[in-house]
């Protein structure tokens, strides 16, 4: 049952990214199949024992970052014209590339990593990871507040019509 | 229990398919959209692994590219949003200046 709940969501997760990545005609219509697998993939995450992050995962990906996505495609209010229909540039060679690199992950992944460790309980929930994060990871988590705020300075910067008007 | 590697290979499948997507499309919105389902390909094995082996430091690890996405994603769409402006289109071809 788990592993076929598992099977769905990959499958909606794939067919999110396929989407997002063939519709070459609909900016929106591309961004909200990619809501789909970031939801899968949180789903995924909740299977994997990853409950905090799983939520973490739909609120800011699904909820924030693609929000963010859909308001800059629909404030551009892109022409037919601007969106460039399904020319690739350099198909061959990007195929390529994909290709190697998908061999090289099939060539590396093992058939089997045997059994999977004992966890506590609680692992992976909101309490078990807050204490990890703010005893050993605290400086990590200290300059995340820098990262964002650098980010925020820069995004309203780029996003002014001049500077200093 | 789902088996990790089941985890590791539909990672590495979302992890081409945002490659692809970012070598073939020329909508700079939709290269950031990929370059998106690539963090989130890595986040999936990351997630994976840490349950693998019990260690929780792979989902701290996840929870820090959670936020750096969200930052490259503001500041990225800034930069969208000034091309735009300048070039009245988001297309990459059109942003060739320095094009070596």
């Amino acid at each position: 049952m788990t592993l076929w709940l598992f099977y769905f969501f990959a499958f909606v997760a794939i067919a999110g990214a396929l989407g997002m990545l063939l519709n070459t005609r609909n900016t929106v219509a591309g961004a909200l199949s990619l809501v789909a697998t970031m939801c899968s993939l949180g789903a995924i995450y909740v299977q994997l024992d990853a409950y905090l992050i799983g939520a973490l995962q739909i609120m800011v990906y699904a909820g924030a970052i693609l929000v963010l996505f859909l308001f800059v495609v629909m404030l551009l209010n892109l022409r037919q014209d601007a969106l460039p229909g399904a020319r690739f540039a350099k198909p061959l060679l990007a195929t390529l590339a994909a290709a190697a690199l998908g061999a090289g992950f099939l060539t590396l992944l093992p058939g089997a990593f045997g059994p999977a460790a004992e966890i506590a309980e609680g692992f992976g929930g909101y309490r078990a990871v807050g204490a990890e994060l703010f005893t050993d990871y605290v400086l990590a988590f200290e300059v995340t507040s820098l990262l964002l705020l650098s980010a925020m300075i820069g995004a309203v910067i780029l996003a002014k019509r001049k500077i200093d008007g | 229990m789902i088996p990790i590697t089941h985890a590791v290979a539909l990672s590495g499948i979302l992890f081409l398919l945002g490659t692809l997507g970012a070598l073939t499309r020329r909508n700079l919105i939709v290269i950031l959209m990929s370059i998106e389902l690539m963090l989130n390909a890595v986040n999936l094995a990351l997630i994976a692994f840490s349950r693998q082996w019990g260690n929780q430091a792979g989902q701290l690890f996840v929870l820090m590219v959670i936020v750096v996405a969200a930052a490259e994603v503001a500041v990225g769409l800034g930069i969208v949003l000034a091309l735009f402006r300048n070039r009245e289109s988001v297309n990459v071809e059109d942003a060739s200046l320095l094009k070596w």
